[in-house]
């Protein structure tokens, strides 16, 4: 357990010059929209005089130079201040905290869904590398990859909502429905299959061709010649000595991937009509709330690094030679 | 063997490679095949499609030709997936060269800037990039460029570091050549052929990110692109669902081509490397 303390100590520190780029990145784009906060704030209050702007821009330091201005927003940022949305008109960080679970409880369903069924076609995949049936898995996960997220969200309504009725078109849970407990979870589970089957179909590709390739490398090492030496069966040495040793590089996967899934959540929640994250960044573009896109870009990099991070520590514990050289430097 | 016979042994290279032959020609056709504005109106709107033999996939919801949309529409999806590459190849071969060669402090903060676009989702980059500056065909490129030239980077700079320490960068030292040309010209033509074999799947993303955009109403408005065919038939999903999925269909063929094409190419590429 010292040694994950360790190296999550070690990640954080490392994680923090990252951070600081992303953030001085998200500040150029704000000074590159066009319109600073004094005249979003005029639009949406109705205008004011000269004075007023003067007095506003002297107020919230938007008349220094832009070194003390990105300054001013570290600062604002270090004290989880994200701004005001205008198009809103609520602070920032509480929207997104606001929206944040229904993404969450998105990505992580598809996630689980992809990395299950995706790992599992894997190993029937690279159970016998060549054979007929990894060949059909190979390209049907290849066009399966090929398919857009957001089209197969669309195909998927057509089918099962507006033709079989089985399920609804969009949103988490029925409005204003009044339905508690149980209910409640089943309801949010009807509407939660759709998406989470768009995008799981297309990420489990990811996860068995991942799989496919490492067993496919398994199966040249030694350790395996000698199992099939001893006599084992073929099911055995599949599952407990090959599958095993080429899962690793998938948990790898899953954090490398958590920026990509992040971003495939915008379109498959406007799609849908998730009140997720992904649907807050595209309400932010139609309503040029560049603040509140930027303060979405920022949370997104902090979700990144706490997944890559839990990531890294599942892997240390269960693969003991990864990290070991690190606590002890 | 040359790399182009060992590219025809591959079957699935050689159906890729067709599949983005036929796309070509369709997308360069596009103003001869088609000359008239895909925008404009000329028909009766909501045909269904193999009705008409003038309009065979029939018409939008403002009376729109789908197969004159669906063949113009093959340019942007083309010209942003290529485009967008090469942008993010030569971004990406750039900084990782310069981060392996230079090596010391400016590799390291060069590094911690490609750590800084891989934390942050790409799409949401581009979505963000896209609404900052407004949507035009260049800014769409770069836009996707700008998610994607990560991984050339982190290769790029992988290859060099192996490279940079055999002999015949040695004796290009030796004869006092400029470290830059030795960067540039010795050793990035060198560590190409692994970032180039990446490309294939970099141009899919790019392919389906712009999609993606255009979708969600970020691309080009005078251009017809099917990404924003399917945005317009989402509105009449229900009584013609064919408008949103016919040109899914032809983004699904398109970025199953260009994988099938990468597959080939690196099955290939990694037959001769076996076999040296």
């Amino acid at each position: 357990m010292q040694r994950a303390g360790k190296l999550v100590i070690r990640r954080l520190i490392g994680s923090i010059p990252v951070l600081l780029i992303v953030l001085v990145g998200t500040f150029f784009l704000l000074e590159l929209a066009s319109g600073d906060a004094v005249d979003a704030y005029l639009v949406s209050s109705g205008g004011g005089d000269a004075a007023l702007v003067e007095a506003l821009r002297a107020d919230w330091g938007l008349d220094q130079s832009p070194i003390t201005r990105l300054g001013l927003y570290l600062w604002n940022i270090a004290h989880l201040d994200f701004g005001h949305s205008v198009l809103l008109n609520r602070p920032i960080l509480d929207v997104v905290l606001e929206r944040l679970p229904n993404t969450l409880l998105l990505m992580g369903s598809a996630v689980a869904l992809s990395f299950g069924i995706g790992s599992l076609l894997g190993i029937v995949a690279g159970s016998r590398p060549g054979s007929a049936r990894d060949r059909l898995l190979s390209i049907g996960s290849l066009a399966l990859y090929a398919v857009p997220s957001f089209w197969l969200g669309l195909v998927l309504v057509v089918v099962f909502s507006v033709q079989l009725r089985w399920l609804p078109l969009s949103g988490i849970e029925t409005l204003a429905s009044g339905k508690a407990g149980l209910d409640r979870a089943w309801d949010i589970l009807r509407h939660l299959v759709l998406p989470v089957g768009a995008l799981a179909l297309i990420y489990l590709a990811l996860y068995l061709r991942l799989m496919r390739a490492g067993m496919v490398e398994v199966w040249r090492q030694d350790f395996v010649l000698a199992a099939r030496a001893k006599g084992l069966s073929r099911r055995r040495i599949v599952w407990r000595h090959v599958a095993r040793n080429a899962l690793l590089p998938l948990i790898t996967m899953l954090g490398l991937q958590s920026a990509t899934m992040l971003g495939g959540s915008v379109v498959i929640e406007s799609v849908f009509s998730i009140p997720g994250l992904g649907r807050l960044a595209q309400e932010a573009v139609s309503g040029r709330d560049t603040p509140l896109l930027m303060g979405i870009i920022v949370i997104s990099a902090v979700l990144v690094i706490v997944t890559n991070l839990i990531v890294d520590v599942v892997y240390a514990m269960l693969d003991p030679r990864v990290g070991a050289s690190e606590a002890s430097a | 063997m040359s790399l182009v016979a060992r590219f025809t042994r591959s079957p699935e290279g050689l159906f890729g490679a067709a599949v983005l032959a036929a796309l070509i020609v369709i997308a360069l056709g596009a103003p001869f095949l088609f000359p008239r504005d895909p925008l404009s109106i000329v028909g009766p709107p909501l045909t269904a499609p193999f009705t008409d033999w003038a309009l065979p996939l029939g018409t939008d919801r403002l009376g729109r030709n789908v197969l004159a949309e669906l063949v113009h529409g093959s340019r942007a999806s083309l010209l942003v997936g290529f485009a967008a590459t090469l942008a993010a190849i030569i971004i990406g071969a750039s900084v990782g060269t310069i981060a392996g060669f230079a090596g010391g402090l400016v590799d390291e903060a060069l590094m911690r800037v490609v750590d800084a676009f891989q934390t942050v989702p790409g799409f949401l980059l581009a979505l963000a990039f896209v609404s900052v500056i407004g949507a035009s065909l260049p800014v769409v490129v770069l836009a996707i460029a700008l998610s994607a030239w990560t991984g050339p980077a982190r290769l790029a700079r992988a290859e060099v570091l192996s490279l940079r320490e055999r002999d015949y960068v040695a004796a290009a030292r030796v004869i006092g050549m400029h470290p830059a040309e030795i960067a540039f010209r010795q050793i990035l033509p060198n560590a190409l052929a692994p970032v180039l074999a990446l490309s294939a799947v970099i141009v899919a993303g790019a392919i389906l990110t712009e999609a993606a955009l255009s979708f969600l109403g970020l691309g080009d408005p005078n251009i017809v692109t099917w990404g924003s065919m399917i945005a317009e038939g989402r509105a009449v999903l229900r009584s013609s669902p064919f408008l949103s999925i016919i040109p899914g269909i032809a983004l699904v063929v398109t970025v199953l081509g260009v994988y099938l094409f990468g597959e080939g190419l690196s099955e290939a590429l990694s037959r001769r490397a076996v076999r040296s």
